[in-house]
């Protein structure tokens, strides 16, 4: 994690790799019965701890401060189910577990939050994340800057937040 | 859009060194006193500045507004982030705790009659309206800057904010204000703060919320 906070991708791509399949645990136990897709919400708490990871304290465990944020997102995900839920932080913390490896699971809710970005902000998220380009392939491609991708990408991923956020519709 | 792609998306968005909340907080903290400052050119600070820095009411009341500031800096930063940290909220009671004393030691070098006189001061009115005023580009900074936390219970940490914001605003008030008794500052700076404060907290509710 520390690696990571220092901008190293590769560290970083590990890490989130990692995170990814804890989460996954944790929201599945108390997210399934909710009716509620549970990669759904994997992605959103993976964009909150991207979006929010100058909040972990350097030397601190990783693994509260991930529970923390998992929590917070699981809640309102369960809110917007609009039922009123508890969920206790350590049962969280103790659910992030590693055993399972898959990658391919499909979500909704971030590609119907796609639709509420700018022709150019879709442009620059479809061509890092589904076509799986680096931000100097995308500047070329898309004849922009690679500054200008990132700050691109950058807000996309802050309005994508916020929409998920805000129902998704 | 499945998981693998967004991660590829985080990891490129990520490739670069992040500042730290705490940093960011003091950077904030930094552009609301310059900003603050500026107020002076409208708001001369008291004709009597540099005799009064030698007195020891004066010198009192900055310490006092000093240490409101500097104590919420530790409070804030702390709020800031997901998981909740109490541990440190003690120091808040330094500031409160500086001024009952201020506010004794002046209830017994002062005869009883005269109380009423100081309590009142000259220019309450001044106080409750700048206060507030002086405070809210300070905390327009901050709040702006803890957008980017992601705090555990976004109302304490705008009121955390707010008791900053008003830190920086009290300071630079108490640099135009002619009253620097104890008991004029707990009557009077002590609600405006609050003013502040408890603003804050309604407006960061919501805005703080991730």
């Amino acid at each position: 994690m520390d690696q990571s906070l220092d901008g190293n991708a590769e560290p970083y791509q590990r890490l989130l790799v990692l995170l990814t399949v804890a989460v996954r645990n944790a929201v599945r136990s108390r997210v399934r019965f909710a009716g509620l897709d549970a990669e759904d919400v994997v992605q959103e708490v993976l964009l909150a701890l991207h979006l929010k990871r100058s909040t972990w304290m350097r030397g601190t465990p990783v693994g509260p401060w991930v529970a923390a944020i998992a929590r917070n997102k699981i809640v309102d995900a369960l809110r917007r189910r609009g039922r009123r839920t508890e969920v206790p932080i350590e049962s969280v913390l103790e659910t992030l577990g590693f055993e399972e490896v898959s990658g391919q699971e499909q979500a909704h809710d971030l590609e119907r939050a796609l639709a509420k970005l700018n022709p150019r902000q879709r442009e620059v998220v479809r061509a890092v994340s589904l076509e799986g380009h680096t931000a100097q392939e995308a500047a070329a491609r898309l004849r922009m800057s690679e500054g200008a991708v990132r700050v691109t990408l950058h807000r996309s991923l802050k309005v994508l937040a916020g929409h998920v956020q805000c129902g998704a519709g | 859009m499945n998981t693998e792609n967004l991660i590829h998306a985080l990891v490129i968005d990520g490739s670069r060194p992040v500042v730290p909340i705490g940093r960011t907080l003091l950077r904030a903290l930094g552009l609301a006193i310059i900003v603050a400052e500026l107020s002076l050119f409208i708001l001369h600070p008291r004709v009597d500045i540099v005799q009064a820095l030698s007195t020891t009411p004066f010198a009192f009341k900055l310490l006092l507004m000093l240490a409101l500031t500097a104590t919420s800096a530790v409070v804030l930063v702390d709020t800031a982030r997901p998981i909740s940290a109490p541990h440190r909220r003690w120091v808040l009671i330094l500031a409160p705790l500086l001024l009952s004393g201020g506010v004794i030691v002046e209830l017994i070098t002062v005869p009883p009659h005269a109380w009423t006189a100081q309590l009142i001061g000259h220019n309450a009115a001044h106080c409750l309206m700048f206060i507030p005023l002086l405070s809210v580009a300070p905390l327009a900074c901050l709040l702006l800057a803890l957008r980017g936390g992601a705090p555990a219970h976004p109302m304490l940490a705008a009121a955390a904010a707010g008791l900053q914001a008003a830190g920086v605003g009290a300071t630079i008030y108490a640099l135009t204000c002619p009253d620097d008794n104890p008991l004029f500052i707990a009557a009077w700076y002590s609600v405006a703060i609050a003013i502040v404060t408890a603003t804050s907290a309604f407006i960061g509710r919501r805005l703080l919320r991730w």
